[in-house]
């Protein structure tokens, strides 16, 4: 069954468009071996179906719509063994964690190419809007597939992010849709896409969005003394959160006689307040910022026999403006200018049907300019070369892969750093030991680093130009059960155990130096991670037309710092990192009609690295409800959708006197033609 | 289509979901933060006039972990993070960053820097009196019935990139703010001596142009009279029973270094200026008698660690007595020293660990032979001690 699915693919697509989200794909066409999980990750690259060795986690299509997300950054919080930082509200810097081992070693790539961020490596998720995304992925690791840019098999975990590329049916020549979301913290969010077929070869997408939101909340602090008592109560409006944002995406996707092509241009123009800490007397604080980013990427497929090319090219440009204007503190009126050109080339070889070879190479340079005092204004040139092979047995899957980096920063005025050259290995094993094909085990083991950002290495007083690298090594073994039918009471079935140790050295933190509240950065710190991964999904379809999903995953996290025994923290576990942590999904669907019940738990954490009384945070956990029904009106079809988030309305905080909304709503009404 | 083994893949999907839950705890109230207690091997000489200490831990910024921890020397109990139990009802407890406590009266007087205020408690009982708003306010000093609090921020913005800072005048008795006084750029510590205020000015707000003066306020109108040209980025400002001022300068921490300056007005026109310069760093000072104790914390770039010395000198003859006060190897293990600050009768020297900032400090008692008698956890970055007379 499985060759002849092969075969046929092979024979039916054999010039297709790169990136297919194989959403619509007739579950059967999927062979055995290939997870339901990746399907949506499915990327056929003409003749032969993707060899991922260890298949992402995977929120698409209607799935993801209906999860009670403002951002990717809320959605991924469904993902196990990721940590969000939320600082709150709509307009609230959201970051992500993967398996504690730092912001900064998570890659985040945008329709095949990552995003970038030198300055400081963090990538504030809360920006990037889920109207476009078609899928959101997470790889442990690296994405386990050779044919991809060298900076891909760079990171400590990576999330891809995929917009929705067009599909046209027989006759059809454009689509259009528009879909207007209001409700709490006076939310406005209209947005529009248009598709049109330019030919029967190219088509172009443009996706518009404008966000507007006074980002105002409710929001309480309560305390109660040892004999139940109330010690004080009190409820306020989170101030300064607003938020104007807009959103233009321009996407051109073209298919040649042995290959295709893409084009985007993308430009994020945002105001919005900071609303800062929440401390004794200070209810309202005056940091603003001006956020202006853009890029223009371009990618471009060939084959030619047993030989495959990956190109893509970029240039992006991110102008922040951040300014402090309360009139109680020093004023800050700072502009940053980033600029990064990225040019990568991926070739892979097909040497016999189950063995493929891989090399890249990509070039990169990124410059920060900042009109502050004692900036140093760097410019970084990055080379990154990767040789990957990739051995698929009929029940045994290889990949081993290394990548060679090679830094060199310029400085205007300072004698430059010396050049880091750092060498990280990966190799991704996964198998079918029993004779069912439905059950799977996998290993992975994986050395990575960060590059010190630009603030680490020349911010004003703090940098230390004399920084390494971070580095970290993560070795990982899982099973999967997985199994999907066309019919029957349980359509599809799906569990996953991973059981993961990570170490950090030579963690870049913050020390202090001189006299006074100074600090300075070093490579000190040292974290043992060992966690536990667990995710489950099963579709059950009791009666005709009536479908029952329910989704959960569960991540158990020891990540504790062994930096220097000396520490009063030494082996306590490090901060926001919480032991337990999960998430669990019900979604009911009949006809058009759709409920969805999200739960999201994270168990509790230390908001210092010391795990003393003073430090604890309580564990949070949220409700959050979705109803929507589509309906067809001619050849309108429609969807309203009704949201109600926080349903039991728990006060809490993500960060440290960061209070989270209490319950609130969205109401989304969408029309596509 | 196995229906038996649909049902056992139910299954464990049915039992995976409570494990979940037994695995994970719920949320309880949040509790007003106890106080914790270390008994501390101390007793007090019968005759002693000091009853004990309060150590104000500033606490990370945005934190709001602005700590108060008390000493008592007769019950030998030192009191960690006593002010949310002693005054629950306050939202959000002492607040973000203190900068500075003093006593004054039966009413003590916490500086809270990032929370714009200055909170007034009972000096005997830690109840909370009431609050003064001092935008960004750093200081507090006491002069005949009044209390003085310097802040960054001046009433009036003459200049909104760089305001001139201020001092306040504050009632002791209905801690209301009567007066206030622009002074120079960002001012530190003030001393009053003979009727005349002196405000170490910093400017560090304006880095690389820091202010380089000490501010001479007229105590009977309260007016800024003059400035004195000292040092750039002054800090700490403190008198000796010579009437002479020690002022020191952070320095730029790139080429100028921190020194220690001596001003006084033993000159025909009675006017205090810079005498003497004393050529050490200097972080921060407490003077008992003659003698001036020190530390300084210089960061070297080429070897990437700290220097830190520890010294006296004698506030008469101006010469540096000793470079270590810590004797017995303690000051291996002080990371960062934040706070000094010497027992009026006794002579033990007090000095504060702050660490890495984030996490419990560290506050260490030496004789005044410099041998260690003992050492407590504080709370995040100890920094200011008062002693409370008996």
């Amino acid at each position: 069954m499985k060759k002849t699915i092969r075969i046929s693919v092979s024979a039916i697509i054999p010039c297709l468009l790169f990136s297919l989200p194989a959403r619509g794909a007739d579950h059967d066409a999927v062979p055995a071996d290939t997870v339901p999980e990746q399907l949506n990750e499915l990327v056929v690259t003409g003749r032969r179906l993707p060899q991922v060795t260890i298949p992402a986690q995977v929120l698409s299509g209607d799935e993801l719509k209906r999860l009670n997300s403002n951002s990717v950054a809320d959605a991924l919080r469904y993902f196990s063994g990721v940590q969000v930082k939320d600082y709150g509200g709509v307009g609230g810097i959201k970051t992500v964690n993967i398996r504690s081992m730092g912001t900064n070693h998570t890659g985040v790539v945008y329709d095949g190419v990552e995003l970038g961020n030198a300055q400081n490596g963090q990538i504030d998720l809360g920006q990037f809007s889920l109207d476009n995304i078609e899928s959101l992925s997470l790889y442990n690791g690296q994405k386990s597939e050779i044919l991809q840019p060298a900076k891909d098999f760079g990171s400590a975990g990576t999330i891809y992010m995929h917009t929705r590329t067009p599909k046209f049916a027989e006759g059809e020549t454009y689509h259009a849709r528009a879909t207007v979301r209001t409700g709490s913290f006076d939310l406005l969010n209209p947005s529009a896409l248009v598709e049109l077929r330019l030919s029967s070869r190219v088509n172009a997408q443009l996706s518009a969005e404008w966000l507007n939101s006074s980002g105002k909340y409710k929001f309480r602090y309560r305390r109660v003394n040892p004999a139940g008592e109330t010690a004080y109560d009190t409820t306020a409006v989170r101030q300064n959160g607003d938020i104007d944002a807009t959103r233009l995406e321009l996407n051109f996707n073209g298919t040649l006689r042995c290959g295709s092509w893409s084009a985007k241009a993308y430009n994020y123009t945002s105001e919005r307040g900071v609303p800062g800490a929440i401390v004794n007397n200070v209810w309202r604080r005056g940091e603003r910022i001006w956020d202006n980013n853009s890029f223009v990427q371009g990618r471009f497929t060939g084959y030619w026999g047993r030989f495959t090319s990956l190109n893509n090219v970029k240039y992006a440009f991110y102008r922040t403006h951040y300014v402090n204007n309360d009139d109680k503190q020093l004023k800050i009126d700072n502009l940053y200018r980033q600029k990064e050109i990225y040019l990568s080339s991926a070739n892979e070889y097909e040497i016999l049907p189950q063995w493929r070879v891989s090399a890249s190479y990509d070039f990169m340079w990124n410059t920060l300019d900042a009109d502050m005092y004692g900036f140093a204004k760097p410019d970084r040139f990055s080379h990154f070369l990767s040789a990957a092979t990739a051995l698929s047995l009929d029940r045994f899957k290889l990949q081993a892969s290394a990548l060679g980096t090679f830094i060199h920063d310029e400085l205007k005025g300072r004698q430059s750093p010396e050049d880091k050259k750092v060498f990280t290995p990966a190799v991704y094993v996964s198998g079918q030991p029993l004779r069912s094909r439905d059950f799977s085990v996998r290993a992975f083991y994986k050395r990575s680093f960060r590059m010190p950002t630009f603030n680490d290495l020349y911010y004003a007083d703090m940098g230390n130009s004399a920084l390494s690298p971070e580095r970290v090594t993560q070795y990982n073994v899982g099973l999967m059960y997985a199994r999907s039918r066309r019919s029957g009471f349980v359509p599809e079935v799906r569990v996953s155990v991973d059981a993961y140790y990570n170490k950090v050295k030579d963690k870049i933190v913050a020390y202090p130096k001189g006299q006074q509240f100074r600090w300075t950065m070093l490579n000190l710190g040292k974290v043992d991670i060992k966690g536990v991964d667990v995710t489950a999904a099963v579709t059950l379809n009791p009666v005709d037309d009536f479908f029952i999903t329910a989704r959960a995953q569960y991540t158990f996290q020891e990540a504790i710092d062994v930096t220097n025994p000396a520490d009063n923290y030494y082996r306590d576990q490090i901060p926001y990192i919480p032991h337990h942590s999960g998430a669990a999904v019900v979604n009911l669907t009949w006809r058009g009609w759709n409920l969805n019940y999200s739960w999201i738990y994270v168990g509790e954490r230390y908001n210092q690295q010391e795990n003393i009384r003073y430090n604890y945070t309580q564990p949070w956990y949220t409700s959050d409800l979705s109803a929507s029904k589509d309906f067809r009106l001619g050849r309108v079809s429609m969807r309203a959708l009704v949201e109600v988030n926080n349903l039991l309305s728990q006060d809490y905080d993500v960060i440290i006197n960061y209070p989270m909304p209490k319950r609130n709503y969205r109401f989304t009404l969408s029309v596509e033609i | 289509m196995n229906i038996n083994r649909n049902i056992r893949n139910l299954f464990f999907f049915v039992y995976f979901l409570p494990l979940l839950m037994v695995a994970t705890s719920c949320r309880e109230d949040e509790l007003v933060v106890p106080t914790e207690y270390d008994i501390i091997p101390e007793t007090p000489s019968e005759s002693t006039g000091i009853r004990g200490f309060y150590l104000v831990n500033e606490g990370n910024m945005g934190s709001n972990k602005c700590t108060l921890d008390y000493f008592d020397y007769f019950t030998g109990l030192y009191a960690r993070n006593f002010y949310a139990e002693r005054n629950p009802a306050v939202i959000k407890e002492l607040g973000d960053v203190g900068n500075d406590i003093g006593i004054y009266g039966s009413k003590m007087y916490v500086v809270v820097n990032c929370s714009h205020k200055v909170e007034v408690l009972d000096a005997r009982s830690g109840v909370r009196l009431g609050q003064i708003d001092i935008p960004n306010c750093r200081y507090v000093r006491f002069h005949r019935g009044k209390a003085y609090v310097s802040a960054y921020v001046g009433p009036v913005l003459i200049d909104p990139n760089a305001p001139k800072g201020a001092v306040y005048e504050v009632d002791t008795a209905s801690i209301q703010v009567t007066r206030k006084v622009i002074v120079g750029y960002q001012p530190e510590e003030m001393e009053v001596v003979d009727d005349y205020m002196y405000v170490a000015n910093s400017g560090g707000y304006r880095a690389p142009g820091y202010d380089n003066t000490v501010s001479v306020i007229q105590m009977t109108d309260f007016k800024q009279i003059r400035q004195i040209e000292v040092g750039i980025n002054l800090h700490r400002l403190k008198k000796d029973g010579y009437k002479q001022l020690w002022v020191s300068s952070r320095g730029d921490h790139m080429g100028r270094p921190s020194r220690l300056y001596v001003l006084d007005s033993k000159n025909p026109y009675n006017r205090m200026e810079v005498t003497d310069t004393i050529p050490v760093a200097c972080s921060n000072m407490a003077i008992r008698g003659d003698s001036l104790y020190y530390y300084a914390t210089e960061w070297n770039s080429f070897t990437a660690s700290n220097t830190i010395s520890y010294g006296i000198i004698n506030v008469r003859t101006h010469e540096i007595v000793s470079t270590n006060f810590i004797t017995d190897g303690t000051d291996r293990n002080i990371i960062i020293p934040y706070g000094i600050a010497v027992h009026p009768e006794t002579g033990d020297i007090f000095v504060t660990d702050a660490k890495n900032y984030v996490s419990s400090g560290t506050l260490y008692c030496f004789g005044p032979d410099g041998r260690k008698k003992w050492s407590v956890r504080t709370g995040d970055i100890p920094a200011h001690i008062a002693f409370l007379p008996r």
